[in-house]
């Protein structure tokens, strides 16, 4: 309980660490909100510039902007957005749920499909589908999320039909809930293909290695010696054991998952969280982007801290010993 | 084990599912089977608007011209894919062509325009230019209503103006208005300081939207007005919006109390927001929408389509132009001749043969070519001519060649960069090409003067005194910090000024169009900037769309009269 505690007040000032590092690693790009705004609407007009940086206190000094929006946070409010002017916490808590659905089906998928051939391939390393499964994930992770997703599209999207190629609903959806998840599923597909196939070739890689190294292991060598099956060695001695590592990486990654995210998220119009931090970029809409990074990064924060607990219920090793980190 | 098999079960029966329920469901085969058909309809539809525009207006616009009325089918859903970013609706705040797109559907303006730029009737039935120029009247239509039920008055209409006077970026609109008369609830007289042709095109669908008084005039920033879009978004137009993110769709529903009566046809407009233009092809090309703008690198694809109409037709108001801005502050770009040099060393038919694959015209002045103030005999340096470049830079000095800075963004900004740099080698200037990450970095460096050339895109918006005098106005030079298509070439000539006053000033057409003509003239041979070329503006539609917005506004126009023929 002592080190949760530890942990969580270590997370406040890394929040407040990223807060104040990404407030300036912002301001370093040239240019401001009121220069896109200013080229979205083919604008001449140097007072109205001046007017919408008086607006959003554009024209304050650094530090001044600093401490009013460290001041805000720490009041819950994240500022209005400057393209949209609207709240940027009703904007993220409209776009979290899809990205939250897509981070966790491309990685529940990843997890899944990546353990299991991981597995198999690590029962026979020297077979040939032991060689096959390491040149696809190979493959899938060299492979960047929007050529991925672009092939997809033009596939299994255009070519063939069998999925939309973007957005989350059909435009002319019209339904109970369960035709409407299905129709979410039907949209999900794709950009969760494309996102968790480049943590399936991880995930596939990490747990053949793992699980090779258990199923030499002394234990497992026990196990057979007692006459246990081959399947409930494998899953119920090894894998346990050989999902550790896979697990630890689970959620250091999550907050990557949601990096790869910005790029699935524009191929594919789906409205999450990427794609609104990635046109907040080219339009220096820093309050979104600043509450993007601050939702990311306490994301993050948060998965690691629920890794730690996963991890204290997979290994009882760790619950005996108090370690907090694996 | 039975967990893992079961979760692993699940996911693979879901992906079956939906994949089983992936089945067509658009309607291309269908289009396309009777696509020969819809073609012909649509010929039909642009022939009579063509003839409509040489008749009188009626108040009825074009649509009974464009087709028979038994001939149109009431009602359907458009789809509409967009790449723009909307901020919101409200146009007399923002210009812009993603806020005038969406919002010339929710909002009415007092006119419209026809294909030869004459004013048409909208809502103003009628209105009336004094002879002196300094007095313009609107006669406003008795049965209009905004979307909440409220009429719609001269109030609204003075209220839409002056806020657009305070706050709209293009000033020159209604800079002259002195005064703004609504003592008659369906009388607008507006009084001008000078006379002011471009009054009546910023009276155009995208620039003057009539919003509620009732609405905005409440005490709050209107520039931040929390109505300015929304799904509660009260306009004035054919269509009233009934699901509104800005960032990615924007629904729009007929409005029953329209002050056209039986329009407008379509039930409904659906406008999808994809900013990625890969997907948005692909998503056209998979007939998930009607309407789309299509880039020029994937016309080829759509026109042998026989599912699709591929056309050029519309946006000629807008009149964008791909242009060099010459530093005239830059020491090597100071002189008349180093600027004529390296605007002769470049091909420019070349430059719209292979960047643009040929999706571009020549326009040689500042002043888009299919306006009647277009001089297409300016005196130009468009023809390359590498020896004459040559003699120009030594009768300056300049003969032993010299280094240039060009700020450049992706895509068409970094290829035309690189094709300038090959051009200009062979009259020994070495431009260094400067990638910058987006647009904002580019702006804040264009306004800010750090730069010696650079390739950008300018929009006429209707009226020169609108879209083109800011290009070229000496005061219109903004010290650093700037702003980006002001006078970014630093350019100045008082000839040039006057003449573009004149022109503004004037509501005689013969008159403006030789005050424009001389002043082309003087700026081309100024040479501030390099003209390249007017792109083609292509849209893309399934062949049932009827009647589209192919007028010079393209789609930044009302779609009352856009019907569907299946």
């Amino acid at each position: 309980m002592k080190a949760i505690a530890a942990r969580i007040a270590q997370a406040l000032g890394l929040v407040l660490a990223v807060i104040v590092l990404n407030f300036f690693l912002i301001q370093i790009a040239p240019g401001d909100a009121a220069t896109a705004i200013a080229g979205e609407q083919s604008a001449s007009d140097a007072e109205i510039i001046e007017e919408i940086r008086a607006q959003y206190g554009l024209d304050k000094p650094l530090l001044t902007q600093l401490g009013i929006y460290i001041g805000n946070v720490a009041r819950g409010d994240l500022g209005n957005s400057i393209w949209f002017n609207e709240p940027v916490t009703d904007l993220l808590m409209e776009r979290i749920w899809p990205t939250v659905l897509l981070s966790a089906a491309a990685l529940g998928f990843a997890l899944i499909l990546g353990v299991t051939v991981g597995t198999l391939a690590a029962r026979k390393p020297d077979s040939l589908v032991s060689h096959s499964i390491t040149v696809l994930a190979l493959v899938g992770f060299a492979m960047p999320a929007f050529w991925t997703g672009l092939l997809l599209l033009i596939l299994v999207g255009v070519n063939f039909d069998f999925f939309p190629v973007s957005g989350f609903h059909d435009l002319d959806f019209e339904g109970n809930w369960f035709e409407s998840w299905l129709d979410i599923g039907q949209h999900l597909i794709l950009p969760a293909l494309t996102l968790g196939i480049i943590y399936l070739a991880q995930y596939s890689r990490l747990s053949r290695a793992s699980m090779l190294e258990v199923l030499e292991s002394d234990y497992v060598r026990t196990a057979r010696a007692k006459g246990l099956s081959e399947r409930s060695v494998i899953f119920k001695h090894g894998l346990r054991n050989g999902i550790i590592p896979v697990v630890t990486i689970l959620g250091l990654q999550f907050g990557a998952v949601l990096s790869g995210a910005i790029l699935v998220e524009s191929v594919f119009a789906w409205p999450g969280l990427g794609r609104l931090a990635f046109e907040a970029v080219g339009r220096r809409d820093t309050p979104v982007l600043l509450g993007v990074l601050l939702l990311v990064s306490v994301s993050v924060i948060v998965a690691n801290l629920l890794t730690d607990l996963v991890y204290r219920l997979i290994d009882p090793r760790i619950r005996v010993s108090g370690g907090t980190n694996g | 084990m039975n967990r893992w098999r079961y979760l692993f079960a699940v996911l693979v029966a879901l992906g079956l599912v939906a994949a089983a329920c992936g089945g067509s469901d658009d309607d291309g085969a269908e289009t396309s089977a009777d696509g020969d058909s819809d073609t012909e309809v649509s010929a039909d539809a642009e022939d009579s608007e063509d003839e409509a525009t040489d008749e009188a207006p009626d108040d009825e616009g074009d649509a009974e011209d464009a087709a028979a009325p038994g001939d149109i089918t009431p009602g359907g859903t458009i789809t509409f894919a967009f790449s723009a970013g909307i901020r919101h609706l409200n146009g007399t705040v923002q210009s812009g062509y993603a806020t005038a797109v969406p919002g010339t559907q929710v909002n009415a303006s007092p006119l419209l325009f026809d294909e030869q730029y004459q004013p048409q009737p909208y809502l103003a039935e009628s209105w009336d230019v004094s002879d002196d120029g300094l007095t313009v009247t609107l006669n406003l239509r008795e049965n209009a209503v905004f979307h909440d039920g409220e009429p719609i008055t001269s109030e609204d209409v003075a209220f839409s103006i002056l806020t657009s006077q305070a706050n709209h970026p293009f000033k020159p609109m209604f800079e002259p208005v002195q005064d703004v008369d609504a003592s008659d609830p369906l009388t607008v007289v507006i009084t001008l300081s000078k006379p002011h042709p471009a009054i009546l095109m910023a009276m155009s669908p995208g620039l003057l939207p009539i919003i509620p008084q009732h609405i905005f005039d409440d005490g709050q920033d209107i520039q931040t007005h929390p109505r300015n879009g929304g799904d509660d978004f009260v306009g004035s137009g054919p269509f009233q919006v009934v699901e509104y993110d800005a960032a990615e769709i924007i629904r729009l529903e007929k409005f029953d109390d329209f002050f056209i009566e039986g329009q407008p046809y379509l039930d409904e407009i659906i406008i999808d927001i994809v900013a990625d233009p890969n997907t948005l092809v692909l998503g056209v090309d998979n007939g998930d929408y009607d309407m789309a703008t299509l880039p020029n690198t994937n016309v080829e694809q759509f026109q042998g389509d026989d599912r699709f109409t591929v056309e050029a037709k519309g946006h000629e108001a807008i009149g964008q132009i791909d242009w060099l801005f010459l530093n005239t502050r830059s020491e090597a770009l100071s002189t008349v001749e180093a600027r004529q040099a390296i605007s002769l060393a470049i091909d420019q038919q070349a430059w719209r043969d292979i960047v643009e694959l040929g999706y571009n015209q020549a326009n040689v002045t500042g002043i888009q070519n299919a306006s009647p103030f277009y001089n297409k005999d300016a005196p130009n340096f468009d023809e390359r001519d590498v020896d004459r470049a040559m003699e120009l830079l030594d009768s300056v000095g300049l003969g032993d060649g010299f280094e240039l800075d060009m700020p450049a963004t992706a895509g068409k900004s970094l290829q035309t960069a690189e094709f300038v740099k090959q051009n200009l080698e062979d009259i020994g200037v070495t431009v260094n090409i400067r990638q910058l990450p987006d647009f904002p970095t580019w702006a804040a460096e264009i306004a800010g003067g750090t730069y010696d050339m650079t390739w950008t895109q300018v929009w006429n918006w209707g009226d020169p005194v609108i879209g083109v005098h800011r290009s070229y106005n000496c005061d219109n030079r903004i010290d650093p910090p700037g702003v980006i298509w002001s006078n970014n070439s630093w350019y100045c000539n008082e000839d040039v000024d006057a003449l573009l006053d004149q022109a503004g000033s004037t509501f005689d057409n013969d008159e403006r169009q030789d005050f424009y003509f001389q002043a082309s003239e003087l700026i081309n041979e100024d040479a501030p900037l390099v003209y390249l070329g007017k792109p083609d503006w292509y849209q893309v539609r399934k062949t049932r769309v009827q009647n589209p917005p192919t007028g010079v506004w393209g789609f930044m126009s009302p779609w009352h009269e856009v019907w569907l023929s299946e």
